[in-house]
């Protein structure tokens, strides 16, 4: 019995060594695992050869990933505020989140595009949409900081944005819902035809970057909802997705999925520039806020815009034609020589390719099958190029390579297909883990693809990661697409959802990366250049403090004469000019902001000390080996009290020798 | 007895189990290359930022035989290190009064030690600009070097003198502040 009993322990003794090799053994068959692991691996001390600036969905920020290792390098904060970075907190970054709703603090980021010159990637800025508070903001690439917001008026879920034409002439957005434009009182139930979807163009300063709302488009109260700009010969043209042609208002899910064709609105824009010029527009009054951060003053300011120009497409032929797309359409993706436009419509069982040059042909001839509110509809089959016949199930997004291959995410079978453009013919197929939505390669809506890497976004996750009880992250998978067939590399966690992405080889933005400000440069009203002109004034109940930091130490470092119920400024200039040396300062019961302040910035909390006593502050970044000696004191008297302002540093005036 | 037989197969096998992964892991290595060795923060490139003590010694001739000394000590890092720190750079004619070949013994690898601990003895890791080396004078306080010495701080009449040395003149570096002085400050031990 013993024997046995022992023979059984060693056969599951056995048995786990064969798992654990048998394990061991299959994922590394044919070398295969080991050149993957080589493939995404980037040494100590190397670095990425792209860039992946990954929305965070719901979370409002932008993430930057480096690939192929999926390292996160930073949330770059836009639409939401980030206490880790002060955005939102200090007074310099609180205008950013400025709207005609009030300062809202979170947001819902979903498309980043990167600036394009020539129909290429030029690195220079990114934009990036955000769907609840309808804005579209603007990441410096020399700062990786959020530097505009503007807000779209006459717009509900700013969804179908934020894309670039080929020389970043404009970015666009555009309604998902429809409603009454201008906002009014109205019974639900009168959405037909009272409901209207708003498409916006957004000039964009070539030099400085910043936006200009130019013009919009009253169009029918569709629901759009993605959009990609024509480029080489459809370069003026910009095509937007629609869905729920219907006009539902209830139950969209059943209602808006009626039509057996919705529609691709094909806009030509610089038609539009010729209406606007010959002042076919009407100006509305609207309520919109834009929001500028500027560099040298370190501080961000808000202008409130009253009007905005509107082109009627029933009043201005040849701006807007319907190109009919089956199945309530998503995905709406130019190829990068500009002749195909893809509809993935999300109820259909194939992928639909329109043409442009059959358009533009189809246009003259006026092979048209009706029209929508005047807007008139192309036939179908002479604008249809062709299409991905049963390639999958609920394709969504497409992006393409430099070998006129796309790529097409199919939510409902979890998967990437890859087929031919031209033939249409499928050519691989890879599952994803699980529930696909966008897709990127880097360059790959633009007309120079990147290739060698896809990665996808993942709307479900459930076991690929450690669990994390209920809430688990999302996650993206890249795919090495240099082959015929695509390999799977790796799978990381994304934060909040990674809604969508923008990739460019990192030798195009590395070197105009910012190390410091440059103090000299810096306008800041309030700032302090050395530490002998710091200084605290009191205005009636206003304190300001101006402070500056410096291994390892604040001027001043004591203060008096500050008293309960007064609204004390900090304006804290960081004197480094040494890259990578950040301060922060953090005020006992300051509940606006802890700063952390880049070497040559200055930065601004408010603290309003409600307890009589004396308070310290101290370095939040941990900037040098005196770091924790980094720190001083408010003495708060009460309120009325004759103790008069003093500062000091080592007990003596700032300017002391 | 029994115990121990079971005990010995249970090695046996895990044996067998090493043996068999550890070939596994054997061919894994040939696949998987191994980290590099980092180069330290001197080789960082940034030609944005204000210089660094390292930089500024770099960059004057009259500190070569000090960059030699730096460079044979291997303490180049740590003078480019976030510190803060203050260096009392001692230009080449401070060298050439120590007695005949004692820079050339200095200077050989069996010696590095040593070199170092007289390195550190002009370094404290500290922010002394010379106006905090006035009231540090006045104030009576003494300067903790990275040799772990102490350096007296006077005031004179002509300049500030640190461990009895003239401070001839001051540069603002980006980690802290280089000292001038034409004399090596040797530490006491």
């Amino acid at each position: 019995m013993r024997t046995m009993f022992k023979s059984l322990w060693a056969l599951t003794l056995m048995s786990v060594f064969l798992t654990s090799c048998g394990n061991g053994g299959s994922s590394n068959k044919g070398a295969l695992s080991g050149s993957v692991a080589e493939k995404v691996y980037v040494a100590p001390g190397e670095h990425d050869e792209f860039y992946a600036f990954v929305s965070g969905g719901f979370s409002g920020q932008l993430a930057v990933y480096g690939l192929p290792s999926g390292r996160l390098f930073k949330v770059i904060p836009v639409f939401s505020v980030d206490a880790e970075k002060g955005y939102g907190f200090n007074e310099e970054t609180k205008p950013l989140l400025n709207t005609s709703f009030g300062q809202i603090p979170w947001g819902d980021s979903h498309h980043p595009d990167i600036s394009q010159t020539n129909g290429e990637l030029d690195g220079r800025w990114v934009f990036i949409n955000e769907n609840n508070t309808p804005r579209i903001a603007r990441i410096d690439l020399s700062t990786f900081e959020t530097v505009e917001t503007i807000e779209i008026p006459n717009t509900a879920g700013n969804h179908s944005s934020s894309y670039v034409t080929e020389n970043t002439e404009y970015v666009v957005a555009g309604t998902r819902f429809g409603i009454p434009v201008p906002q009014r009182d109205l019974p639900i139930d009168e959405y037909k035809g009272n409901f209207k979807g708003v498409l916006s163009f957004l000039s964009v300063d070539p030099e400085e970057g910043h936006m200009d709302m130019s013009f919009q488009i009253m169009m029918p109260g569709f629901d759009y909802d993605k959009a990609h700009p024509g480029r080489g010969d459809s370069h003026g043209w910009f095509f937007f997705t629609t869905y729920n042609s219907e006009e539902a208002n209830s139950l969209l899910e059943v209602n808006a999925s009626q039509n057996d064709k919705d529609f691709i609105a094909a806009v030509n824009w610089k038609k539009a520039e010729e209406y606007i010029k010959a002042g076919k527009f009407k100006t509305l009054p609207t309520n919109y806020a834009h929001n500028i951060y500027d560099e040298s003053t370190h501080m961000a300011t808000t202008t409130w815009k009253k009007e905005v120009r509107m082109l009627d497409p029933a009043e201005c032929p040849g701006l807007v034609y319907f190109l009919p797309t089956p199945k309530s359409p998503h995905g709406c993706d130019v190829d990068p020589t500009g002749e195909y436009i893809v509809g993935s419509g999300k109820l259909s069982a194939d992928v639909t390719v329109h043409s442009f040059s059959k358009m533009i042909k189809a246009i003259e001839n006026e092979q048209f099958s009706g029209d929508a509110y005047g807007i008139p509809i192309v036939d179908f089959e002479a604008v249809h190029a062709g299409s991905v016949k049963q390639s999958g199930l609920g394709p969504l997004h497409t992006e393409f390579d430099a070998e006129g291959y796309a790529y097409t995410t199919f939510f409902i079978s979890s998967e990437v297909v890859k087929w031919k453009l031209g033939t249409w013919e499928v050519i691989d197929r890879k599952p994803t883990y699980y529930s696909v939505g966008h897709l990127m390669i880097p360059g790959g809506n633009s007309a120079k693809p990147f290739g060698k890497y896809l990665m996808a976004m993942n709307k479900i996750t459930k076991d690929r990661y450690l669990p994390t009880g209920p809430e688990v992250t999302h996650s993206a998978q890249l795919y090495d697409i240099s082959g015929e067939k695509m390999e799977l590399l790796l799978d990381f966690p994304t934060i909040g959802e990674p809604h969508y992405a923008a990739g460019i080889p990192a030798d195009l933005v590395k070197p105009r990366s910012k190390k410091i400000y440059k103090l000299e440069e810096n306008n800041h009203p309030y700032v302090t250049k050395n530490e002998q002109e710091a200084k605290v004034v009191r205005k009636g109940k206003e304190v300001h403090i101006y402070m500056t930091m410096i291994r390892s130490h604040f001027a001043p470092d004591n203060i008096e004469g500050v008293q309960v119920g007064d609204k004390v400024y900090f304006h804290v200039t960081n004197l480094e000019q040494d890259y990578d040396v950040p301060h922060g300062i953090s005020m006992i019961g300051a509940n606006t902001s802890e700063l952390l302040i880049m070497p040559g910035q200055t930065e601004t909390f408010i603290w309003e000390p409600k307890h009589v006593g004396v308070w310290p502050f101290y370095c939040t970044d941990f900037c040098s080996a005196l770091h924790q000696e980094m720190q001083g004191y408010v003495r708060v008297s009460p309120k009325g009290s004759k103790v008069p302002i003093s500062f000091t540093l080592d007990g003596d005036a700032v300017d002391a020798e | 007895m029994k115990n121990i037989i079971r005990t010995c197969s249970l090695l046996a096998l895990l044996a067998l189990f090493a043996v068999s992964c550890n070939g596994g892991a054997g061919k894994q290595e040939s696949t998987v290359p191994t980290a590099p060795l980092g180069k330290g923060q001197s080789a960082v490139q940034d030609d944005e930022s204000a210089a660094n003590a390292l930089q500024v010694a770099k960059s004057l001739e009259d500190f070569s035989t000090l960059v030699v000394a730096i460079e044979a000590a291997g303490v180049e890092d740590a003078l480019v290190n976030a510190g803060p720190l203050t260096v009392f750079a001692p230009i080449n004619a401070a060298f050439e009064k120590l007695p005949a070949g004692t820079v050339e013994s200095l200077v050989k690898p069996e010696n590095k030690a040593k070199l170092a601990f007289i390195l550190k003895n002009h370094v404290a890791p500290a922010n002394f600009p010379i106006k905090q080396l006035k009231k540090d004078a006045r104030k009576g306080r003494k300067l903790y070097m990275a040799s772990g010495n102490y350096l007296e701080v006077e005031h004179r009449e002509d300049a500030i003198y640190v461990g009895g040395v003239k401070i001839l003149k001051t540069v603002q570096v980006s980690n802290g502040w280089i000292h001038v002085i034409d004399t090596i400050l040797l530490p006491t031990e």
